[in-house]
């Protein structure tokens, strides 16, 4: 009986519900299906972009209880991104940024499928940027709109071969702009400069990302590309030192919100990339409002000694009064864990 | 004909709304239809949390609206318990928005701070009441009415029981009245941390391990506070063993505290009854007290221009709390008659009003003389601390303000 009304109130309440609600705001901007969108051909679980939707990818990425991702992006036609001195793009309005949170069932081998978890859209509406979370259905042919967000059991088999059982948690409409917000307003994370700086596997070929935006007439006014930035991949051993993977790994895991401008800033800890100031990040940095999160420690970091710094106390931990980020995380993220250590203890006093 | 037909189904949408948002909810559970509703508010909204004791397991949040009234039937009625909280760290999470007010609920036994309100202009709690059940204890969230970076914030009948941190705390805003509120069993009762133009009156802080705390700390955004009155208060029994997990400021505080300023300028303290609070009956410090360093180069560690005037002091005989070296000095130097006043002596070198202190009754003072009397681990046991308050009797006509016309 239970699962009956469930399934009358999915197939036939929510529907009535979205077209009732569709007048009020946010809701005006979003459809209730992901496929109304009509981002995908063929089967929608595939993710094979139409035209108009170009895959991307960045070079470091949120930590996200290892859910995979793919993003892709959707401009209006004919228009373009505007280059920003810092780095940053003017999104015209319309666009659409897409990015999909799936997990493969086995990590150690990738023939026993995946599952799609949720796919976010952000699109910049007249109203500014806005974000809507769409969750997969168990049979995977289709995602619906959930704007108060949802928890739902996810399992899968780790690298390590340890199988993990957790409760994801999708974020609601709210959650969305609490990381994605500067100076009230919401903005995009991922698509900057510096983030997409490097080559993508294109079905034709590699190249890199912002050459072929370019080439495609996606932006307007870049600068050339061997003046521009580019951010470290921290999981790639290769992509630089201890200490520029660690930056990297804080910067996209952690600056979205401290940093000036953002919720965090209230600590008066700014992690974001560019700065530079050993108080304000963390050295030596006594908590402000940290309660219980200190861990019954003094100092934010304390060089040489991971250990004693509450970074990677709240980093270790789960616990949601004390666990950074705040938000959209349920595991510890070991690999990061040992980085961020890594650079504490190789720090000068 | 079109248009008629429009109208009809416009008619027939709009007379169902009421029932299918109820089917709706039918199976939605109580946090997230009161998420959808946050979510889809409109200004000029009511959302009623209903009677009973909701369980919640995620931080419910409003995000960039105005005009918006959260009530419940009242503090007793409609709760929201967060002892199941698996994410988020707060109970209710208000950000960006304009006039928000929030009536008649508790929020109980939230993993982090209770209820925390940033970016907003126009914040009122009324009857509110932020708990935690299990009496106080370290694993306790921080805060619990908690607006930061705020414009324009009352709190009024408002209650706080078990912050780990600070029950009512406003920090970093400006304009704030806070009064007729009851906290107890905190660390800090009622603390204003780097706010201007704030009027704390008519409150009740009790058994908390202080009561009241004005403070300015360094490396935060709004760098300074100031213009705060602390006026007809109740401030008695702060005797609670201090549980705020180390590393956090208020950890500092020794228990038997009352009313407490730390680096703070233009701060008038009056018309408070300050009793039995073992330790500090009221102190008057400046960041240097902390020992912690600075490196803040836009800080003021310094108090200054604060005014403690027709306070009623009370204090039974007894020791002051031995586990903190304050009190251990203390103890040494006036066993079990504490002085009420108490001041480190650091004044600020560019300001030339320091501390004024005036018609407290018979209240006792003392003046620590840090820079002094601090040199060697031994010397302020052999110091002669100052008692004499004449150098602190400025001589102001100070407002008084009567109870009978709040």
């Amino acid at each position: 009986m239970i699962t009956i009304l469930g399934k009358a109130y999915r197939l036939v309440f929510l529907p009535l519900l979205f077209s009732l609600l569709f007048g009020i705001s946010p809701l005006k901007y979003a459809k209730p299906k992901l496929s109304d969108y009509d981002f995908f051909r063929g089967r929608m679980a595939d993710h094979q972009p139409k035209e108009g939707v170009l895959p991307y990818d960045v070079s470091a990425q949120l930590f996200s209880d290892y859910a995979l991702k793919s993003r892709f992006i959707a401009l209006p036609k004919n228009q373009q991104l505007v280059y920003q001195k810092d780095g940053t793009f003017n999104f015209p309005q319309e666009s659409v940024l897409i990015k999909t949170f799936y997990y493969t069932n086995n990590y150690r081998s990738s023939d026993q499928g995946s599952r799609l978890i949720e796919t976010r859209l952000l699109i910049n509406t007249q109203d500014g940027w806005m974000g809507f979370p769409y969750v997969w259905n168990d049979e995977q042919t289709e995602a619906y709109l959930e704007i108060a967000g949802k928890r739902l059991n996810v399992s899968f088999i780790d690298p390590a071969g340890q199988s993990i059982n957790f409760e994801y948690s999708v974020p609601n409409f709210n959650q969305c702009k609490g990381c994605h917000v500067n100076q009230n307003r919401m903005i995009p994370i991922g698509p900057k400069v510096r983030l997409l700086n490097h080559e993508f596997d294109y079905d034709n070929g590699k190249m890199n990302q912002l050459v072929k935006w370019n080439m495609l007439d996606m932006i307007n006014g870049l600068p050339s590309i061997s003046s521009l930035p580019h951010t470290p991949d921290y999981n790639d051993l290769e992509s630089g030192s201890i200490e520029e993977r660690a930056r990297s790994l804080i910067d996209i895991n952690c600056a979205h919100c401290h940093r000036l401008g953002a919720p965090g800033e209230t600590s008066g800890l700014f992690l974001n990339i560019e700065e530079t100031d050993p108080t304000r990040l963390g050295i030596h940095k006594p908590p402000v409002a940290a309660g219980r999160g200190s861990g019954n420690l003094d100092y934010t970091i304390v060089p040489q000694h991971p250990d004693q710094s509450i970074m990677i106390y709240r980093m270790k931990s789960i616990d949601p009064g004390m666990m950074m980020p705040e938000l959209g995380r349920k595991l510890v993220h070991k690999e990061g864990v040992e980085l961020v250590k890594k650079w504490i203890q190789e720090m000068e006093k | 004909m079109r248009n008629h037909l429009n109208f009809s189904i416009m008619k027939l949408i709009h007379q169902s709304i009421p029932l299918f948002f109820m089917a709706g909810l039918l199976f939605a559970s109580i946090e997230k239809n009161l998420q959808t509703q946050f979510i889809l508010a409109e200004p000029g909204d009511t959302i009623t949390i209903p009677k009973g004791l909701h369980p919640i397991r995620g931080t419910l949040s409003i995000e960039g609206k105005r005009d918006l009234l959260i009530r419940g039937q009242s503090m007793d009625q409609s709760i929201l318990s967060f002892s199941n909280q698996v994410e988020g760290a707060q109970g209710i999470s208000i950000t960006n928005s304009m006039n928000i007010a929030l009536e008649g609920f508790t929020v109980q036994d939230t993993k982090g701070d209770a209820i925390k309100i940033q970016y907003t202009d126009g914040v009122i709690f009324r009857h509110v009441k932020a708990e935690w059940t299990g009496g106080p204890k370290e694993t306790n969230g921080a805060y619990g009415l908690y607006p930061v970076q705020c414009k324009n914030v009352l709190i009024e009948n408002s209650v706080s029981i078990g912050a780990s941190d600070a029950g009512i705390y406003v920090g970093q805003s400006n304009d704030i009245v806070v009064r007729y509120n009851t906290a107890y069993d905190n660390v800090a009762g009622i603390e204003i941390e780097n706010s201007n133009n704030a009027e704390v009156y008519e409150n009740h802080s009790y058994h908390n391990t202080g009561g009241i705390l004005i403070f300015d700390l360094p490396d935060l955004v709004q760098k300074q506070g100031g213009n705060v009155r602390v006026f007809n208060n109740l401030v008695e029994s702060n005797n609670l063993f201090n549980f705020a997990p180390p590393g956090n400021i208020v950890g500092k505080v020794i228990p038997g505290t009352g009313i407490l300023i730390l680096a703070c300028s233009n701060v008038h303290v009056y018309q408070n009854t300050i009793r039995n609070n073992k330790s500090v009956g009221t102190g008057v410090v400046s960041y240097f007290m902390t020992e912690e360093t600075i490196k803040d180069s836009l800080y003021n560690p310094y108090t200054a221009d604060v005014h403690i005037y027709n306070n009623t002091f009370d204090r039974w005989a007894g020791l002051p709390e031995l586990g903190y070296d304050i009190g251990k000095l203390l103890a040494v130097k006036y066993g079990r008659n504490t002085p009420d006043i108490i001041y480190d002596g650091m004044q600020d070198p560019k300001i030339s009003s320091g501390l004024c202190i005036q018609d407290n009754d018979d209240a006792r003072f003392t003046d620590l003389d840090i820079e002094h009397n601090f040199k060697e681990w031994y010397s302020p046991f052999i110091s002669n601390f100052s008692e004499d308050m004449s150098p602190h009797n400025c001589g102001n006509e100070h407002r008084l303000v009567s109870k009978a016309k709040q």
